[in-house]
């Protein structure tokens, strides 16, 4: 009997919808306790053995929270945007792929344009954040919405052309494709630029320090949640996470080789191997979090314009050259 | 020269990160208060206790010096004639009303060190958070220990209370004990 083509997309979904929920309430655990220990202190550790129900209880904790909205605040707008944050930062990982097997490639869709489409799925996750701080109608949340909107916009296009390169190394657009041509050497050596770029450029995507200026709380309370409580809070707290854990699982595919072992290592499955890279950068990103401060506003323009873009537009320039010249 | 203080600026990034890493594996100095209790110093001052004399009279004869000498004027001590029949305490006054406010205590000791009869103490015991100003004001009977309990902490006898080269107070041993985290030894070597 074969099982119709809806009800098995159904079923993966919902599969991929628990793990990602999963994986960003430990993903959150983990950020506070490695904080934690990095700041010598020993972390949550009381709701549970070792802390490993906090989760749970934070859930709790948002849900049972007054839903509050300011007079001020745009009523449609104000209590959509968190779903527009929460609906893109999810909707990415409908293409995203796992691992492979002899049965095919493990994904919801596996897309022959996989990256534009990721591109353009993340984009309007922009608008969550936006639209967001200026439905709040205060003055914070405009402030880091603004913020949000000249930061993501700017350092999208580096994010964007350091991607291109590896675009044209691996002749392909689908993340499936590109993992397959990383088969002999990962990316991130011939495209170790790119991968600079793409590593710092995704920090600032996900709005996390040291690139927090979106929500930087010495300036701007929270900058664009400002207003937000409870439930709505909770939609920007996941989409957070789960658009870190979205840029680590790019990272992965595209620079890190993937599902693909190291030195062509088979003694883990396949999907193991893809977790440890994403956990890498998960660790990455929350050690980058307890050691830098956060940039200044105008630094951060200029890094983006006058650093990362020259940079990653040199590098795309200089890889197109050597893949034309070699043939 | 901008090259450089760049390429300085990374340098400064990885050691950042380096040292970051390193403080994640080091030993973490907290201790879990609830479940865990640090031993505090050996004459440490916390919550006062009225003292009695082995047969069970009240130590304290009244006579306001702890509340004179009491620098937050933290201490009431009101006194009355011990009636012949019913006496209270071995002199002739005894404390009818003695009250503590322990928001006002800066838990100096001076009580302590001018009470003629040892009859004031400071015990180790810290634990006092309450919901309501009112119950800091300790009266008599929160202060004074229960008849059952013996006769209060003497001064002299606490862990580390005087040194065995001062005084032959200090060669009467101390107890240990664990629970409240009493270290009869102090600095580890003095009294044994």
């Amino acid at each position: 009997m074969t099982l119709p083509l809806w009800f098995i997309v159904l079923i993966k979904s919902a599969v991929l919808l628990f793990v990602v929920v999963t994986s960003f309430a430990y993903a959150m655990l983990a950020e506070r306790k490695v904080m934690g220990w990095m700041q010598l202190r020993p972390g949550p550790n009381r709701v549970g053995p070792w802390g490993l129900l906090q989760p749970a209880a934070d859930a709790v904790k948002l849900m049972l929270k007054e839903d509050l909205a300011p007079r001020t605040a745009d009523p449609l707008l104000y209590r959509l945007a968190p779903f527009i944050s929460l609906l893109t930062a999810f909707s990415v990982y409908a293409i995203i792929p796992f691992g492979s097997s002899s049965s095919g490639i493990w994904a919801i869709g596996n897309v022959n344009a996989g990256v534009l489409l990721l591109l353009a799925i993340t984009s309007i996750g922009i608008y969550g954040v936006s639209l967001g701080g200026w439905a709040s109608g205060s003055k914070y949340p405009l402030l880091g919405s603004v913020r949000s909107t000249a930061q993501m916009i700017s350092y999208e296009l580096a994010m964007g052309l350091s991607l291109v390169g590896v675009l044209i190394v691996a002749g392909t657009t689908s993340l499936a494709g590109i993992v397959e041509a990383q088969k002999n050497l990962w990316f991130f050596i011939p495209q170790f630029v790119a991968f600079l770029v793409y590593v710092i450029t995704a920090v600032a995507e996900t709005n996390r320090a040291p690139f927090d200026l979106v929500e930087a709380e010495t300036e701007l309370v929270a900058g664009f949640h400002t207003e937000y409580s409870g439930l709505r809070f909770g939609l920007f707290f996941i989409a957070e996470y789960v658009n870190m854990l979205t840029v680590s699982c790019i990272a992965s595919l595209l620079f890190l080789g993937g599902w693909i072992g190291p030195f062509g290592w088979t003694w883990l499955p396949g999907i193991v191997w893809f977790l440890l890279k994403v956990g890498f950068f998960m660790f990455f990103y929350i050690w980058l979090r307890t050691t830098l401060p956060r940039f200044r506003y105008d630094r951060l323009m200029a890094f983006g314009w006058k650093v990362l873009l020259p940079v990653a537009t040199l590098n795309l320039l200089v890889t197109a050259a050597v893949v034309a010249l070699r043939g | 020269m901008a090259m450089r203080k760049r390429l300085y600026n990374v340098a400064a990034i990885i050691r950042g990160l380096s040292i970051t890493l390193g403080f994640m594996f080091k030993r973490k100095p907290t201790i879990q208060y609830p479940s865990v209790r640090k031993k505090h110093a050996p004459r440490f001052h916390g919550l006062h206790e009225l003292r009695r004399y082995a047969d069970g009279k009240e130590r304290c004869i009244g006579c306001e010096l702890c509340s004179s000498a009491c620098p937050a004027n933290a201490i009431t001590v009101i006194g009355a004639e011990n009636a012949p029949g019913d006496r209270r305490s071995p002199g002739e006054r005894y404390a009818a009303r003695y009250e503590i406010d322990e928001l006002r205590c800066i838990f100096c000791g001076m009580c302590e060190e001018a009470c003629p009869t040892d009859a004031i103490v400071l015990t180790p015991r810290f634990e006092m958070s309450d919901y309501r100003r009112g119950s800091f004001i300790y009266p008599k009977d929160r202060l004074l220990v229960p008849p059952e309990g013996g006769v209060g902490v003497p001064p002299d006898e606490r862990p580390g209370g005087i040194p065995a080269d001062l005084g032959s107070v200090g060669e009467k041993k101390s107890t240990m004990d664990p629970q409240t985290g009493y270290d009869a030894t102090f600095n580890g070597s003095l009294l044994k």
